[in-house]
């Protein structure tokens, strides 16, 4: 049933595609009805299935002769992170109800994405996995260089570069996993168990590992994510924000990790103080995180500070995967639906509530429009999202970044403390935004802008109140989720990893 | 004890409240101001009957709900109860609320939104003062702030923004140190319970396990806890504040408008005492111990400094401000105190005993009287167009006889004046602390010596001497004013004549508080 998710967004493409010249109501309700029933179908499967195990969907041949199989399953961590999708997927067509350019193509290449995105999450072959990963390349580019804004054929080219670099260092890891497993298989399970040597695990990890933190924003190959961002439309920022960026931290931890727990281990040599790979990519994270929140706090651009804090969310989920313990690994998936929680309503409210309305994003100009009186609503849903994503308790981020510092603590607690700064800072840049964009003049007369920005519309409510309600549910509640991730972490296909350098 | 979860029905009392005056009161200015007041009255009500229902003899917690809130790995549960100090700081809570909303009566813009901020903000004092479990109290603990940012940023003073921005900054860089400290010792213990926290280190089990966690090398095990503990004194410490870590506060208390002014001081600046007493003295005791000189250098400090600070300033809320520094660095020093002096020395413990309930008694007394002194301000600056300077006036008991007679009443008693309800308070703790540390003790009189300066200098320079012609039309107290004023008053003498009042519900708290302190 959950396989649905996928072919009904294929579906609803499709058809959009078929719909007549000018239809752009219908577009927008098919649309919406069939990330609707996306979410209904992930929901479903979320209510049926509490143990969080993994559980096998669709298992046929596909390629016998090498091996291949189309085999899609999900445990705890593929659901809660379809979950994640469905959402973003039907707050991010609220949020483009406005788009009158060519909608059905928008609302086609929109649910292509989604429906990859599925795919990925879903799939347990790692040749299915990987048709999917590259499927998910193509309409984001097109719906970047389309319909996005700031620079955006330069955006999305650089995001296009850096997701099929990224590609083909994965490609290269699996195939040479592959090949020295025999040839047989690409059943995940089946590579995970299979005893690759400690050098070849040592090689393979880093650069499969890396291949797809490039699209996590692991630092120092961040520097797509901003630019991307910025010039996406607001829904493909959501998207990109709120689940691309978590393929690649689902792909870290399903693919590279499983399959190479041995190349965590620790080196024979340090290099400066570094044993292991596990302390570079922890480093490197924290690194992100405090470079993310430094470099958002002096931006101009409303739109590049949600850019770069997403730099540093990112951050805290590779690091979370660095703990390699339950309790850091389990925060970073919590914060992975945090994040797309919550960089979803940012980017809504920079790019749909405010650009759309007084098309600009820079802080001096935003400033005077007295925006806190002119759009109340935007205001406040900026000021939760900004609590929930600085980490303020009551809301999603809060027990993902508990989680994932009680982890840190456990294995790296001199990061910990670097992590704190990381807060400090998150702090700082979410609150000097804030002040800039909605409450610089709040003392002043009230001046009228010359034109009365128009009122915030009905889809956009509904999406700013389903992302907070979400983001609090999992704040006040994260049981809900937890009870479905760690039985996950628990199961077989971690076993490697726990057997390795697990704490 | 009663099954019903009064506690949490306190906490999401005001939260209703907070919600029903944004959503239904809609422009109706006065609805807002009535039903905000109602709401504030009705959590006053329900803290009296819990009151009545409160076993006073018991220094245990009461009305504790307990239940498993998030399972493995965090293993959390929602706990919450009240003991002798919980409920003093419900009280006072609960009595500085409606008196904020008193002052802020003559609040014009967005009236709703501002009564729903005091009420949410009164919602995170009842559950900070009740949580018993780190994790929902770091909710309460934090989320307070929100409210208090955007009251003093949106009805402020003229530079509000930076003000409020520096409150926040501040509060929110030492509430990361606290959080890391703790999840330094639920990494060891997997617990966040306060109560069984400070029953492990009782036994001394705590410290020992962390830094065996921990296991950092290039510590000292001493020195590691002491770090811990150096996160989590930090984020009290400028709640309360301590000097040198007061610096956000006179800016703050001087721009926000004074309603909130009110409760920042009367119960914000209460949650960091709540936290010194609830959790740094019985889970940090041991480490209190070890850097005791220079804390009570710091305690020193910020009593001397802070009542010399208020003798310099011109600005009436800026005296004020400074003067709650000092009034609280008494009970910082009492605490301290307490520490000097553990084990099975019983020959002191009538001194702690005396230190630590004129702790809890300054505190009530302190948020009463500092209350009640910026309400005096609030009333004024109503009459005057905001004009509050100390020599901007002059001769104002001529025109106004009732004002001038009541707020000497609250200088009186902010001065600790024996009869009124600030001398009992300072008396036991000069009492208590004395005999334990006597040069603290000693150098802090010198703080009284100013703050008795500065006080007569304000009834001076404001309302003797020869009148202000500015001033010729100074209306006095009406009636309505009067008679809010009035229960008030008489309170702070109640208190001062009977100090039974407060001291009855804690002296089993402080009892056994001063015999956990064995390590």
């Amino acid at each position: 049933m959950l396989a649905w998710t996928i072919y009904i967004s294929f579906i609803g493409a499709a058809a959009l595609l078929l719909l007549p010249r000018g239809s752009t109501t219908l577009a927008r309700i098919l649309a919406l009805l069939t990330a609707i029933a996306g979410f209904a179908i992930a929901l479903a499967a979320f209510l049926h299935h509490p143990t969080g195990e993994m559980q096998v969907i669709t298992r046929v041949p596909w390629i016998p002769s090498l091996g291949i199989e189309y085999h899609l399953a999900a445990d705890g961590i593929s659901l809660t992170l379809a979950l994640l999708t469905g959402i973003i997927a039907i707050t991010g067509i609220l949020f483009s109800w406005n788009i009158e350019e060519r909608t059905k193509e928008f609302f086609a290449f929109y649910l292509l994405l989604i429906g990859a995105v599925y795919g990925v999450f879903l799939s347990y072959d790692l040749f299915v996995l990987f048709v999917f990963y590259e499927i998910v390349i193509i309409p984001k580019y097109f719906l970047i260089a389309i319909w996005g804004s700031t620079r955006r054929e330069y955006g999305a080219m650089k995001l296009a570069i850096y997701s099929f670099v990224g590609s083909a260092m994965v490609l290269i890891g699996l195939i040479a996993a592959y090949v020295v497993a025999g040839s047989r298989t690409t059943a995940l399970a089946d590579l995970a168990h299979y005893p690759f040597s400690p050098h070849f695990q040592m090689l393979a990890f880093p650069l499969v590992f890396v291949g797809f933190a490039i699209l996590a924003g692991l630092w120092p190959f961040h520097t797509w994510a901003p630019t991307g961002h910025v010039a996406a439309p607001t829904a493909a920022s959501m998207l990109l924000a709120g689940v691309v960026m978590k393929l690649g931290a689902y792909g870290c931890l399903r693919v590279a990790m499983v399959l190479f727990p041995l190349g965590l281990g620790a080196w024979s040599h340090h290099v400066l103080g570094l044993g292991s790979w596990r302390d570079v990519f922890a480093l490197l994270a924290v690194i992100g995180i405090i470079y993310g929140a430094s470099v958002a706090l002096v931006q101009n651009d409303f739109k590049f500070v949600i850019g770069y804090s997403s730099v540093s969310h990112m951050g805290f989920i590779l690091l979370g995967l660095m703990t390699l313990n339950q309790i850091g690994i389990a925060g970073a998936v919590m914060q992975m639906v945090s994040h797309g929680l919550l960089a979803g309503l940012l980017f809504a409210v920079v790019g749909r509530m405010v650009y759309a309305r007084t098309h600009t994003r820079e802080f001096y100009l935003l400033g005077p429009m007295n925006l806190n009186k002119a759009i109340p609503f935007a205001a406040v849903t900026f000021v939760l999202a900004g609590m929930a994503a600085m980490g303020l308790p009551g809301f999603s981020g809060f027990v993902a970044e508990l989680m994932i510092l009680i982890g840190t603590w456990h294995a790296y607690p001199l990061l910990a403390l670097l992590v704190g700064l990381g807060i400090v800072l998150g702090v700082v840049y979410v609150w000097r935004a804030m002040q800039k964009a909605f409450f610089a003049e709040s003392r002043t007369a009230e001046r009228p802008p010359h034109h009365p920005l128009p009122p915030i519309t009905l889809p956009e409510r509904i999406g700013a109140i389903i992302l907070i309600s979400a983001s609090v549910l999992v704040g006040i509640y994260p049981q809900m989720l937890l009870n479905i991730i760690l039985p996950a972490l628990n199961s077989p296909l971690f076993e490697g990893l726990r057997k390795g350098s697990w704490q | 004890m009663t099954p019903i979860p009064v506690l949490t029905i306190l906490t999401i009392l005001p939260i209703v409240g907070a919600l029903c005056v944004l959503a239904f009161t809609g422009r109706n200015a006065n609805l807002a101001r009535w039903s905000a007041l109602a709401f504030s009255i009705l959590s006053l009500g329900l803290t009296l009957v819990l009151w009545a229902h409160f076993d006073s003899a018991s220094g245990a917690l009461q009305f504790q709900e307990r239940h498993v809130w998030i399972g493995p790995p965090l293993d959390i549960e929602y706990h919450v109860g009240i003991d002798g100090l919980g409920l003093l700081m419900l009280l006072l809570s609960c009595v500085v609320v409606p008196i904020g909303i008193l002052a802020s009566w003559r609040i014009s813009d967005r009236v709703p939104l501002y009564f729903s901020l005091v009420l949410f903000l009164e919602a995170c004092l009842v559950g900070t003062f009740t949580a018993l479990n780190f994790f929902h109290w770091f909710i309460f603990w934090e989320l307070s702030l929100i409210p208090a940012f955007f009251l003093i940023k949106l009805w402020g003073g003229p530079k509000s923004t930076k003000a409020a921005t520096q409150f926040l900054v501040y509060t929110m860089v030492c509430s990361v140190g606290l959080l890391l400290s703790f999840l330094a010792l639920f990494l060891a213990k997997h617990t966040f319970d306060f109560i069984d926290l400070a029953t492990l280190a009782q036994h001394n089990q705590l410290m020992p396990a962390v830094v065996a966690k921990l296991a950092w090398q290039r510590f000292a095990p001493e020195h590691l806890a002491l770090l811990i503990f150096a996160g989590a004194f930090l984020g009290f410490a400028v709640k309360v504040p301590l000097v040198p870590f007061h610096t956000w506060l006179p800016a703050a208390y001087s721009e926000a408008p004074t309603g909130t002014t009110i409760l920042l001081t009367g119960a914000m600046s209460k949650m960091g005492l709540y936290g010194f007493l609830r959790i740094l003295l019985p889970i940090f005791g041991p480490q209190m111990q070890l850097v005791l000189t220079p804390l009570l250098w710091l305690a020193v400090a910020t009593i001397v400094f802070s009542a010399y600070a208020a003798l310099a300033q011109k600005d009436l809320k800026r005296i004020f401000a400074y003067s709650s520094i000092n009034h609280l660095g008494y009970c910082l020093l009492a605490i301290f105190t307490v520490v000097k002096f553990t084990g099975a020395d019983a020959a002191l413990t009538t001194e702690k005993y005396a230190a630590l309930n004129g702790v809890f008694l300054q505190i009530f007394n302190h948020a009463l009287t500092a209350a009640t002194l910026f309400w005096f301000v609030a009333m004024l600056e109503q009459r005057t167009g905001g004009i509050r300077g100390l020599d901007d006036f002059g001769g104002l008991r001529k025109v106004a006889p009732v004002f001038t007679g009541l707020m000497g009443i609250a200088l009186f008693s902010s001065l600790g004046l024996p009869g009124l309800n600030g001398f009992i308070g300072e008396f036991l703790i000069f009492k208590g602390s004395f005999p334990l540390v006597s040069w603290a003790t000693s150098i802090s009189v010198l703080g009284l010596l100013a703050t008795a300066l500065f006080m007569l200098g304000i009834l001076q320079r404001v309302f003797s001497g020869p009148l202000n012609e500015r001033w010729a039309t100074f209306p006095d107290l009406t009636t309505r004013e009067r008679l809010a004023l009035a229960p008030v008053i008489a309170l702070m003498f109640a208190l001062g004549l009977y100090p039974q009042l407060v001291l009855g519900i804690v002296n089993s708290t402080v009892v056994q508080m001063v015999q956990q302190l064995k390590f």
